[in-house]
């Protein structure tokens, strides 16, 4: 019982959209195009393909990456190429569907790019700034199927990479993981391969797969794209690590505030049932696994996994020391492999195409691509996937096109609250685990933040310091009452009222609640404020108390 | 305060879920989503269902900042505060959304309209600032155009 018959199928459903006898339109409906207004222009068009008498299918897709174009719709004719028009507003919809599909004119004035080829006046959509320096992996469908559409990700090579899985060793799939030198993405960058292994080797049963979707990061949506865009290449790295792992039952643990996401996983799980590719002996293997979707309740620890774990067992999410590490003793006692996201997108992808396919990519320690949300003052916001070791200054200038209205760029933040502010001076650096982490800076979920000459780096470090402060969950001592003192300490700098000591107190005390705080959270609190110090220390010596500076000269 | 529950109302939703520990923190979602907050009446309940004491089931609730123990207003207005958001300006978009309410975040109107909150982050931070009212998302919202989200009605 395989997949063979269906994918056959699916391929040439998939091909009669690629290749069209009628005209195929794509509508991307994730969060991002629901917030600028794609409700309104999917209406548009139904009402306008009844006005016009056109027969056409409408199809829902992800998310693209490319926001800053948002809401995007796709419209592919027969014979001609896909194409991908920008900022389209009800308004432009009757006159685009007249124009192109009944009088043959691709309106170049509305179009962002044709995909593949450059098409009467229309640029080839991947040769844009924007997209010719990604290398999508884990996006592989991401805003190019409908994800609610289950033929359309087994026709991408879906699912091969778990039947490849099925006919091997676990060992050998963990040894073809680690080959790979996939670390994980969720910000701390542990080998996968070795995690599994760890897993693998305790005897004690069941076991639990966890995918961690608690994307709590204030300027991150890596993982939401991702869920909403293409779900089965989340679930399916799942099911390939409980096979290679030996784990019964998986949980997805995603924040509520995600509506869109859940629902898209829900379905795609509907779709796995439907296929036996979840419940008792999937796919004939003698292979039984579960996934059910746990939602977080907006508590920003969470996402650290012993929290996680505690969450899912419907206890207060506070974290505890490890060891034991989860894959000895995690969610009730029992051996729990924990990954997150993007981590368990890129699996299928290894697995399909090889170890040696996947490691071209990237640097000599961090193999592969990484997600980045690139948001704040950068003229092209947006979801991106480059190689690891490109440069921060490659990444906001040549893909994110620069700093909004012609302003300087002053630092650009990583890592979400436990990373740092990077200084221009630092935009040579490149994207790795070992250099962010060098620069004081860490590569975390993949948040990146572009701040410009107006942004104060004391109210930036504020406002993080702020966020871990109120989302601490007090169980440690130096997270606890740290924070808030270093806020305290902080505030006085904002209102110009510093004492002259007080940095080298900000530095102590942060070092402090690094090197005592119980989990990660607390670990990396004073990163925001240690970096600001670090690259902007004049900021803070102009936020100390006048008065108190004379009064030191004096001395 | 009204009294809109009934012992069957929520009867009907514990038994959604398993009497295991487990299903705490998914029957205060259930509970919260059917009946808008957590009063003291369902926590007891569900501790009873759960065999657990009333003050673990309360300790879970209140480490969580999705629950809330007080009824909310009729629409929900959750202006992101995510770091994006932040730095293109949702603070003033906030303001502007308590001055037009007159109540301060986390507040409810008095005729028990619009409840006014801040969110973590949205994740669709290329749209900056954004502004969510029930399950709708606005997007590139100015301080200006803030106040005509709520409508006359």
């Amino acid at each position: 019982m395989g997949l063979n018959s269906l994918r056959k199928e699916s391929i040439h459903e998939w091909n009669e959209v690629l290749n069209p006898s009628r005209p195929q339109i794509f509508v991307g409906m994730s969060t991002c195009g629901e917030a600028s207004g794609v409700v309104a222009v999917n209406k548009a068009i139904q009402d306008g393909l009844e006005e016009h008498g056109i027969d056409a299918v409408v199809n829902k897709t992800g998310c693209l990456g490319i926001c800053y174009c948002e809401p995007l719709v796709d419209i592919i004719k027969p014979g001609k190429p896909r194409i991908s028009y920008r900022s389209v507003e009800k308004t432009n919809v009757p006159g685009l569907l007249k124009d192109y599909i009944l009088d043959d004119n691709p309106r170049p004035d509305l179009a962002l790019g044709a995909w593949g080829q450059e098409f009467k006046g229309i640029p080839d959509l991947f040769e844009l700034d924007f997209m010719k320096f990604q290398v999508r992996i884990a996006l592989r469908n991401a805003g190019v199927i409908n994800p609610e559409n289950f033929s359309h990700y087994l026709a991408r090579g879906g699912y091969q990479g778990f039947e490849k899985a099925l006919d091997m060793d676990p060992e050998e799939i963990i040894a073809e993981i680690e080959k790979a030198g996939l670390r994980g993405r969720g910000g701390a960058g542990f080998p996968t391969g070795m995690k599994w292994k760890l897993c693998r080797k305790s005897r004690n049963f069941p076991k639990y797969l966890i995918c961690n979707a608690d994307e709590g990061d204030p300027g991150a949506f890596m993982d939401r794209s991702l869920l909403e865009s293409d779900p089965h290449s989340v679930l399916e790295g799942m099911l390939i690590g409980a096979y290679a792992i030996g784990c019964s039952r998986g949980f997805i643990y995603i924040r509520a505030e995600y509506p869109l996401a859940i629902k898209r996983l829900k379905i795609a799980l509907e779709h796995m049932k439907r296929h036996h590719l979840l419940g008792e002996n999937i796919l004939g293997s003698g292979f039984s696994f579960d996934i059910e979707i746990r939602e977080g309740a907006g508590a920003f620890v969470c996402g650290e996994e012993t929290a996680l774990m505690k969450s899912i067992e419907g206890q207060r999410g506070t974290p505890y020391s490890r060891p034991p590490f989860p894959a000895q003793a995690g969610l009730w006692g029992k051996p729990t492999n924990i990954n997150n996201v993007e981590t368990w997108a890129n699996v299928p992808v290894i697995l399909e195409k090889g170890a040696g396919w996947f490691n071209r990519h990237g640097t000599e320690k961090s193999k592969g691509t990484k997600t980045f949300a690139l948001a704040g003052k950068v003229n092209n916001t947006g979801l991106i996937e480059v190689p690891m070791g490109m440069t921060l200054e490659k990444i906001v200038y040549a893909i994110g096109g620069g700093v909004c209205d012609g302003k300087e760029l002053k630092a650009v933040q990583t890592g979400g609250p436990a990373g740092g502010c990077l200084p221009l001076a630092k935009l040579g650096l490149t994207v790795d685990y070992e250099s962010l982490a060098e620069a004081g800076s860490i590569m975390g979920s993949g948040g990146m933040i572009v701040l410009d000459e107006d942004d104060s780096m004391l109210e930036t470090a504020r406002y993080f310091l702020a966020f871990i402060q109120e989302e601490s969950c007090g169980k440690c001592v130096p997270c606890r009452t740290g924070t808030r003192q270093m806020l305290a300490i902080l505030d006085t700098f904002i209102k110009g009222r510093g004492k002259p000591q007080d940095i080298e107190t900000l530095l102590s005390l942060g070092d402090s609640i690094k090197k005592t705080s119980l989990c990660g959270l607390g670990q990396a609190a004073p990163n925001p404020v240690l970096t600001t110090i670090n690259y902007f220390r004049g900021e803070y010596e102009k936020g100390i108390n006048p008065k108190l500076l004379r009064a030191k000269a004096h001395q | 305060m009204e009294r809109i529950l009934d012992k069957s109302s929520i009867d009907e939703v514990l038994k959604v879920y398993p009497a295991r520990r487990d299903s705490l923190v998914r029957l205060l979602q259930a509970m919260q989503s059917k009946f808008g907050y957590l009063s003291e009446e369902v926590m007891l309940a569900v501790a009873d269902y759960l065999n657990l004491s009333p003050s673990s089931v309360y300790s879970v609730a209140t480490f969580y900042a999705q629950f809330k123990f007080k009824p909310a207003g009729r629409h929900c207005i959750k202006v992101c505060y995510g770091t994006a958001c932040h730095v293109k300006g949702a603070g003033k978009v906030l303001t502007e959304l308590e001055r037009k309410l007159g109540i301060k975040k986390g507040e409810t109107t008095p005729d028990r309209e619009y409840t006014l909150e801040t969110e973590a982050c949205f994740g669709s931070c290329a749209l900056a600032p954004l502004v969510m009212i029930d399950s709708e998302f606005y997007g590139r919202v100015t301080p200006d155009s803030a106040p005509d989200l709520i409508g006359g009605d």
